[in-house]
């Protein structure tokens, strides 16, 4: 007794009155759905991944596009998912690899919570006509200043931190070269720097192509240290440990050797064809005294002059683990949420290990301030914002800026497929291969990131306004600005929040 | 809206309430008769060094001993007494207004650099937080607060603030949008010798309470003016930032300024705001606040409510309406509206 094939995901089809034969689909899909026989557009919808290329490019608007053409009998519990992954396992006896971020039907927060408006007791401020600061500073801050006098004038004791100035709290997070393409990263960098942010290198070490752009780039050290040398430490603006991810909570990483090619190889500092791979914990840190002392080796290393941040997965513990973090002298923690994109993860750990940034940021923030070291670091939240909203609720819980990564690719053309870890993505962001990076043209992708964070930015400004808050630092842990609506009393008590009509 | 009025006289030369009860009736426009107030400074020359803690009782028998005992805990009641009130046609005393004149007892407090303060402070918290019926309304030492639900001239016969002398007043003329006809919810706030009027209304309240709490200060009077206060207590008095500093983090410089300072100043007012970015207050608002040594008024960073200043001889004038100024004083001279931001200060000379 055979298991047989699972059905089609996808099913593709081509109205062949509006088909002019121009090729253009078969060209363009790398997975081979597509072939011309005979004067007609044939299709093997099998492999299709639903990555909308042949659809975006199609001249004649003729493809289009089913998921899940074949209904199983309907069950509430068992899923055609969860019996297509059975049927998957039970043939190949293997983890189940997945891309993207989380795909499981949770609530998300973010949706159930509402922002405020000023309405007759309090003006709201326009911003086409008033100042609005979205200027935000990343690193650690004296919570006591001491003044001084010289000659007569004041003057100030307090030493200060090396800070990150942002434009607006919006980041880009770490992607490393290999996960994405070079062509990605320099949109990316470029993007970073024409507004006045930062984005991550991720652990992929920092081509010398992003040289131009290393005063907007936060340099990674994760796990497998690929990439490292003091000369990288150098060039970045800050430096960021990778402790931890939100889309694979507690594992560690693997780029397959085939995505190393010779470029990839010099980037990592690794044989080219050899698997990347970043081990679970660090070696070198297996508990928080382990991590204070690589925070003040980097630190040493570059002379005091940069930040270092440290990320973590947020997890059940992760306020005392971020308290913790404050300790160690690191300057900013960034907490990832279990919504947290992925070039590739277990299924089982994207889908169901962590927990959700809106709480992980809420109980970071909470505990921080109970134990009186809030100033001591910026709090950086990621995984899953997916607009300029999302930024100004998580701000208001407590972050001090986001890192977006799944909403800047998807500026570049990604349709969130998902088959990331199969190297061939169509749009020239998931790859190494050549004449697929090439679709991905820097000079225009560059400008499409550029105007997506432009665009969040005019709105976090907006919606300041219409609350009458014209700093960004009063949007900060403003909890009182939102209100949870139909959210249940326990996550209401954990985001400190009142509901609608309270 | 709201109307509010700040007076020093820097010699100290005492005024009765005559004047602030008529200039604050001016700004009736301003008000909606439910709530009114005022502070005075140098009002118990007899009790200058005890905190006057006053408390509004709902009742006596029940809850007065309640504070007693704590307040017998941590120090001693010189003398105690229930604030002199006169029931007008439209104003009853729904709650019943009590003062104790108080020295705490400063070895309870060993690890603190001002434990006579902090003690105090405890115990206004403490009551307000755990003894329903009892709420702490001013903790000064030598500053009577008399405060109620009505117009200012009733409020000022009910409590016959004219019988009183200070060299420093201030008042408030309330129309409330949040806690209308509560006794507690008028102005002016006071904390220790801190007193606040306030115009307008803080969107950065919940940052800034989040800010102050961490800081062991609770917020117990449902209204966003208690956290003016509080600030003030924590930067000016437990980090020994001057008011001008202080005023500079409440409400400071836009980064476009801040830019274009000189070097020194420029890492000053990046300092300020670095630091004390959750104490930024934000939103419409003119405030004016009192301590031992000084008065300061000053309004939010874009000056979304009125405020002017005079000043005559020794005295100096902060309110809303320059007509209210003018009923206290017609001879005032130097009218004057501050820019956003910018702080007004007066200080004893003697």
């Amino acid at each position: 007794m055979t298991i047989g094939s699972v059905p089609l995901r996808y099913k593709i089809s081509v109205d062949h009155d509006q088909c002019m034969l121009c090729g253009r689909c078969v060209e363009n899909c790398p997975y081979g759905v597509f072939r011309t026989e005979r004067d007609r557009i044939h299709i093997n919808s099998r492999v299709c991944v639903a990555c909308h290329r042949c659809i975006a490019m199609c001249p004649r608007d003729a493809i289009s596009l089913a998921e899940r053409p074949v209904d199983y009998r309907s069950h509430p519990l068992w899923t055609p998912q969860v019996r297509e992954s059975i049927y998957n396992q039970a043939r190949t006896g293997k983890i189940i690899l997945s891309g993207m971020g989380n795909a499981q039907d949770y609530p998300v927060i973010f949706d159930r919570l509402v922002l405020d408006a000023c309405q007759v007791t309090n003006p709201s401020i326009d911003p086409l006509r008033e100042p609005m600061e979205l200027r935000t500073y990343i690193g650690k801050k004296p919570s006591v200043l001491e003044f001084g006098r010289e000659n007569g004038e004041t003057v100030l004791e307090t030493r200060l931190s090396p800070n990150l100035m942002l434009e607006t709290p919006i980041m880009i997070g770490h992607m490393s070269y290999g996960a994405i393409s070079l062509h990605a990263q320099q949109s990316l960098a470029r993007a970073v720097k024409k507004v006045g942010t930062y984005m991550g290198t991720g652990e992929g070490g920092l081509h010398e192509s992003l040289y131009p752009c290393q005063d907007r780039m936060i340099v990674q050290v994760a796990s497998g240290r690929f990439g490292v040398d003091i000369d990288y430490l150098e060039r970045g603006a800050a430096i960021e440990i990778k402790i931890g991810q939100g889309a694979k909570p507690g594992i560690g990483g693997h780029l397959p050797g085939e995505k190393v090619c010779a470029d990839v190889s010099c980037t990592r500092m690794i044989p080219m064809g050899s698997d990347a791979i970043s081990p679970a914990p660090h070696h070198d840190i297996y508990s928080i005294e382990d991590l204070k002392q690589l925070v003040r080796s980097l630190k040493e290393a570059t002379e005091w002059k940069k930040p270092v941040f440290v990320k973590i997965a947020a997890v059940h513990n992760s306020a005392a683990i971020a308290a913790g973090i404050a300790r160690s002298g690191a300057d900013a923690v960034v907490v990832d949420g279990f919504r947290g994109g992925t070039g590739a993860a277990p299924r089982v750990f994207r889908d169901h290990v962590g927990i959700p940034i809106e709480a992980a940021v809420a109980s970071v923030d909470a505990k921080l301030r109970t134990q009186g070291i809030r100033n001591e670091v910026s709090v950086i939240a990621s995984g899953g914002i997916r607009e300029s909203a999302d930024v100004a609720k998580i701000i208001a819980l407590g972050a001090d800026a986001v890192y977006i990564g799944t909403a800047a690719l998807v500026a570049m053309g990604c349709r969130v497929c998902g088959t990331c870890y199969r190297g061939l993505c169509p749009w020239g962001i998931a790859t190494q291969r050549p004449d697929l990076v090439a679709r991905l043209d820097p000079d225009v992708a560059s400008v499409n990131v550029e105007n997506l964070i432009h665009a969040w930015t005019l709105e976090l400004s907006e919606l300041m306004g219409a609350a009458g808050i014209n700093s960004i630092e009063s949007l900060r842990g403003n909890r009182d600005r939102l209100r949870g609506y139909l959210l249940d009393e326990g996550i209401m008590k954990v985001l400190d929040v009142k509901p609608v009509g309270a | 809206m709201c109307g509010i009025i700040g007076v020093i006289d820097r010699a100290r030369q005492r005024m009765d309430g005559t004047g602030i009860r008529a200039a604050l009736s001016e700004m009736d426009e301003r008000g909606s008769g439910e709530g009114a107030g005022y502070a005075v400074y140098g009002a118990f020359p007899d009790f200058r060094d005890y905190y006057a803690i006053h408390v509004f009782f709902d009742n006596l028998h029940e809850t007065k001993p309640l504070v007693e005992e704590e307040l017998s805990k941590w120090g001693v009641i010189e003398h105690d007494e229930a604030i002199p009130t006169y029931e007008q046609a439209s104003l009853r005393k729904v709650h019943i207004p009590w003062r104790f004149f108080f020295r705490p007892d400063p070895h309870l407090m060993p690890r603190s650099i001002t434990p006579e303060d902090d003690v105090v402070m405890h115990l206004v918290m403490k009551v307000n937080t755990t003894i329903p019926g009892a709420l702490v309304f001013a903790s000064g030492k030598n500053v009577a607060v008399f405060k109620a639900s009505g117009w200012p001239d009733e409020v000022a016969d009910f409590y016959r603030i004219q019988d009183y002398k200070g060299y420093l007043w201030m008042g408030h003329n309330r129309y409330p949008t949040n806690t209308p006809g509560w006794w507690g919810g008028a102005h002016p706030f006071n904390l220790l010798n801190w007193s606040v009027v306030h115009n307008g209304e803080i969107t950065s309240y919940g940052t800034n309470r989040r800010y102050i709490e961490s800081y062991g200060y609770q917020c117990t009077m449902y209204t966003d003016t208690e956290v003016v206060a509080y600030l003030f207590d924590l930067l000016v008095r437990r980090h020994g930032l001057s008011l001008e500093t202080a005023v500079k983090a409440f409400a400071p410089p836009f980064w476009d300024e801040i830019d274009r300072m000189p070097e020194r100043e420029k890492e000053i007012f990046r300092a300020i705001r670095l630091a004390y970015g959750s104490a930024l207050m934000n939103g419409p608002f003119a405030i004016v606040v009192a301590n031992d040594e000084s008065m300061v008024g000053f309004t939010d960073r874009i000056k979304l409510r009125p405020l002017v200043y005079g000043v005559k001889g020794n005295r100096l004038y902060i309110s809303s309406e320059e007509a209210a100024i003018r009923t206290m004083e017609p001879d005032v001279e130097e009218i004057t509206m501050p820019k956003a931001g910018e702080p007004i200060i007066g200080r004893y000379v003697a």
